[in-house]
């Protein structure tokens, strides 16, 4: 007799723990499904052990620059070894806490590879990994509903495949045997960017090459553009509109030819390359095809509260399309747990879900950009405020940077808001609440604002948008 | 201080309502929570509970008076500690008009209090922490906007409803909502809030916009300014009614506002929906054995009744449901910016319940067994006849069925009920000869007549429904897989 779960999630990522805790919240019986690592690739191989590294960068960046602070610092240096240690170290303390997790809402954890028998019905094979103590082994599972929580790998594109010695995905790059002399990033959205900056700061001669006209080609051009500048202040050599046609290996070294978007090819030689050209979602061997659920470029189509064109069959976070975020892949999860337990709940809104970029500067965002709100054809008004005009910001020696509201113009809706600088990955979430709450410009100027703080910038750039800035 | 009870708006569109009865009496004692009294709203009575704690010092308005204006003061609290012989009731308007023949659309009540000086709804003083009489109640029901589009003629004032969310006065609106209903003219008390705790957003304003999906349900209970510009042809003054009967020779029955929602609903369907009829004739002989066969198996319980009764109207209202799942552009509600096209099969049911009907909604009919959809119809029925159905259950829908077999009516028409775009008048099964195969046979039949808004459901695709009904009705184990 197979073991029955009222709901079974695949996948124990952000996404798919935190829907199983929700689940068992909500009273129903909950099984995750892991064939490799509690957490997933955002705690073990994503988000988490990235930001570890990028701690170790950005303390490092300090020490060279202690003097600007009245400080000494004797010539600073790094192990590497350590440096990825500590990161290997933060993702296993998060990775013990999944367990503990879900340990703490009874929420069974079954070890291995899972295929959906048919609706209702999972089937589970032995993994590689070895399984956490008390997990369920393989066999079939009975669930009324299935969430498919598989998330996502990193994409291949021809004649760039990575080999893991030479070519790098993000698993290659977060655990570096020694930081290489020069670097060739290929893709310039945030896994890109951050790797290329945590690199460029222990001094990786450093490349990036982007296919779009923009890097982060997701973020308002003009943070974006501010972000290049950055980037190029410290060294990085940028390409937009150009593309890597081809990689010729050496024993330790790769030459790389880029053909620059306007006619001419460059070739280049670098130690190692990182691609990072996206990723693409984990949808194979779970028996979609035989189940006719419907797959659309890589993502199971949803609805807004995850449910798959199949009756008990959901699909929640990268592996259901983009963007493709962890904080949405949670949010998803919910919701659909919510929704099957007749909540209500409202669907995910997609333009309410901010981005950060962890690199030096950083970048943080949350709605439309300036350029598709005038594509939506809005009215609207735009507000800006620099770093340079910010108290704390002069204080914390940290004065590049710049805060920037959309407002549509006869309902003071906030539409989007976009930062570059010091700390705005922490920021952003003010103005997420302000936009969740459907507040307008007015709350936003009536709401008092800590002084000195960097968040005064996010109310300043709100009265800038309606003529009232102060400090500037 | 004391607090004023006021006359709650339990049901969106309610502007006045019955104070059916008291639950406490002055003296007594009152715990948030607590039930207070029975207030009759459009078509249903329901509980009113306190929301502060004190002793009731002054009943103001005693029960079974009908027409309480929302938001009157109808009891005075007082506080702990409190003399509650001194206590007086804070200014209040006297009850409002309670002829009901007087004016079908009565200009706003005198505002109960004076104006806050707020444009734009109450704002965020709660009447239980007043200060004074200024801050004392809610803002007052103010004539609002006529929207641009609104051909309603200026001078006829619209009853600002009342606000409704927390039952005590403060509407919990966002301010891009409040903003975005200014805008467009919309009084924000009249739009049903979806966000947490009924929350209004900016998605129900634009929901509530003109043509959008509505207002709060049920329709409210004068056109509102979203409607289209109709200018209903005056019925004759109540006076020149009377004057045609000799005096004496008859009574006046004041109506109840079950009655006047039905008629305000009725007139408003049939002056906007353009109405067109379909009947069709299905043979029952298939399903009347189906019936049996499921009847005959069901267990007994303890009380020794069987555990479900199938009705030929549960086969109906099944069958419709699958039906417009089958025929999904039939399953549709028509709005001036766009149709609405329905998920799932929601069927309004009508029960005649003394004094009126009411029509509960069996949601996502198509998803559920007969047996389910019996039992939920049982309880409905049982709860509309003591008028305890909530709002929400008689909201909404996308069809609805009118069984009228069960008096012998053989065939008739159905008026729409919007947001429905169809509703489905259903007549006696009656045993008829047929002639099957060149040959004289008996067959029972039963005349279905769908009531179609051609507006929404062309006839080609009306026919298209009713084909697939028929289709279930004929062939009922198709309903069961």
């Amino acid at each position: 007799m197979a073991e029955s779960f009222d709901i079974v999630i695949i996948g124990s990522g952000p996404g798919g723990y935190v829907t199983a805790i929700r689940a068992a919240q909500l009273g129903f019986r909950t099984a995750i499904i892991e064939r490799a690592y509690l957490g997933g690739i955002c705690l073990n191989w994503g988000c988490i052990p990235t930001k570890a590294l990028l701690r170790s960068a950005e303390i490092f960046h300090y020490m060279q620059h202690a003097k600007d602070y009245g400080l000494a610092a004797e010539k600073p240096s790094y192990d590497a070894a350590a440096v990825v240690k500590r990161s290997r170290g933060v993702s296993k303390r998060l990775n013990d806490g999944v367990g503990f997790l879900m340990k703490k809402n009874k929420v069974s954890v079954i070890w291995g590879e899972a295929a959906i028998e048919a609706p209702g019905k999972v089937t589970v094979r032995s993994a590689n990994a070895e399984a956490p103590k008390g997990a369920l082994g393989p066999g079939t599972y009975e669930a009324k509903h299935i969430i498919i929580a598989t998330g996502a790998r990193p994409r291949l594109l021809p004649g760039i495949e990575p080999d893991q010695k030479l070519v790098w995905t993000y698993f290659e790059a977060m655990v570096p045997e020694r930081m290489p002399k020069s670097l060739l990033v290929i893709g310039s959205g945030a896994i890109g960017i951050e790797f290329a900056s945590f690199y460029r700061t222990f001094g990786t001669e450093l490349t990036v090459v982007e296919v779009l006209p923009q890097i982060l080609p997701v973020e308002d051009a003009e943070i974006a553009g501010l972000a290049r500048k950055a980037f190029e202040k410290q060294g990085i050599k940028i390409f937009t509109g150009a593309k890597v046609t081809r990689l010729d290996k050496k024993p330790d070294s790769v030459t790389a030819t880029i053909d620059d978007g306007k006619g001419g090819t460059q070739t280049l030689t670098v130690e190692r390359v990182i691609s990072a050209v996206g990723v693409t979602g984990n949808v194979e061997n779970l028996g979609l095809e035989r189940l006719g659920v419907k797959i659309d470029r890589g993502a199971i189509e949803i609805d807004g509260y995850g449910r798959t064109n199949v009756r008990g069959i959901y699909a929640i976070g990268d592996v259901a399309g983009p963007p493709l975020l962890a904080h949405k892949a949670e949010h998803e999860g919910v919701v659909c747990v919510e929704a099957i337990k007749g909540l209500k709940p409202h669907p995910l809104d997609k333009l309410k879900i901010p981005g950060c970029t962890y690199c030096a500067p950083q970048i943080a965002s949350v709605g439309l950009t300036e350029a598709a709100a005038k594509e939506k054809k809005l009215d609207i008004r735009v507000g800006r405020f620099p770093f340079i005009g910010n108290g704390k910001a002069i204080a914390l020696g940290e004065d590049q940077g710049l805060v920037k509201v959309i407002f549509e113009k006869t309902t003071g809706q906030l539409l989007g808001a976009h930062m570059i600088g010091a700390e705005v990955t922490e920021l952003i979430q003010g103005y997420v609440v302000a936009m969740n709450l459907e507040t307008t410009e007015e709350e936003l100027m009536h709401t008092v604002f800590p002084h000195p703080t960097l968040s005064e910038m996010m109310k300043e750039a709100v009265l800038d948008a309606y003529g009232r800035v102060l400090n500037m | 201080m004391p607090i004023n009870i006021l006359m709650p708006a339990l049901s969106p569109t309610m502007e006045k309502g019955n104070l059916a009865k008291w639950l406490k009496k002055e003296g007594d004692h009152v715990k948030a929570g607590d039930i207070l009294a029975e207030i009759e709203t459009d078509k249903a009575t329901m509980e009113y509970e306190a929301i502060d704690e004190g002793v009731v010092a002054k009943i103001l308005v005693p029960e079974g008076t009908a027409d309480v204006a929302v938001n009157q003061p109808i009891a005075v609290l007082a506080a702990e500690g409190e003399d509650v012989k001194s206590v007086q009731a804070a200014p209040g308007a006297p009850p409002a008009q309670s002829d009901p023949l007087a004016a079908p659309h009565p200009a706003p009540a005198a505002p109960p209090f004076p104006k806050t000086g707020r444009d734009s709804g109450p704002g965020p003083s709660m009447p239980s922490s007043s200060k004074a009489g200024r801050e004392s109640g809610p803002a007052p029901a103010e004539p609002h906007p006529l929207t641009p589009s609104s051909g309603r003629v200026a001078s006829v004032s619209e009853p600002g409803a009342a606000p409704t969310t927390n039952g005590h006065g403060r509407i919990f609106a966002s301010p891009l909502a409040r903003r975005l209903a200014k805008a467009v003219g919309i009084d924000i008390v009249r739009v049903a809030g979806t966000g947490p705790h009924g929350r209004i957003i900016a998605r129900d304003v634009e929901a509530a916009k003109p043509g959008g999906a509505a207002l709060r349900a049920p329709a409210p209970p004068t056109p509102t300014p979203q409607m289209p510009a109709v200018t209903p042809v005056q019925a004759p003054a109540d006076d020149k009614i009377r004057a045609l009967f000799e005096p004496g020779s008859y009574e006046v029955i004041p109506h109840d506002n079950m009655r006047k929602i039905i008629a305000q609903r009725l007139v408003l369907a049939k002056q906007t929906i353009p109405h067109f009829y379909l009947t069709i004739t299905c043979t029952l002989d298939k399903l009347l054995s189906a019936r049996e066969d499921i009847n005959v198996t069901a267990p007994k319980g303890p009380d020794g009744k069987p555990a479900w009764k199938l009705s030929v109207n549960d086969f109906v209202i099944k069958a419709l449901a699958l039906a417009l799942i089958k025929v999904p552009e039939a399953n549709v509600t028509w709005t001036e910016s766009g149709m609405l096209k329905h998920k799932h099969a929601d069927i309004g049911v009508a029960v005649a319940i003394p004094g009126g009907l009411i029509t509960p909604v069996v949601r996502k009919a198509e998803t559920k067994s007969l047996i389910t959809i019996s039992a939920e119809m049982k309880d409905f029925a049982a709860r509309a006849r003591a008028r305890k159905l909530k709002p929400e259950e008689y909201q909404g829908g996308s069809s609805a069925v009118s069984n009228l077999g069960m008096y012998g009516i053989e065939e008739f028409a159905a008026v729409i009920n919007p947001p429905h775009a169809t509703i489905l008048a259903v007549g006696a099964g009656i045993e008829r000869a047929v002639v099957r195969d060149g040959k004289l046979a008996f067959a029972t039949q039963m005349k279905a007549t769908l009531s179609t808004d051609h507006r929404a459901v062309d006839g080609a695709l009306g026919a298209e429904l009713v084909a697939a009904f028929k289709t279930y009705i004929e062939s009922p184990t198709a309903m069961l897989v």
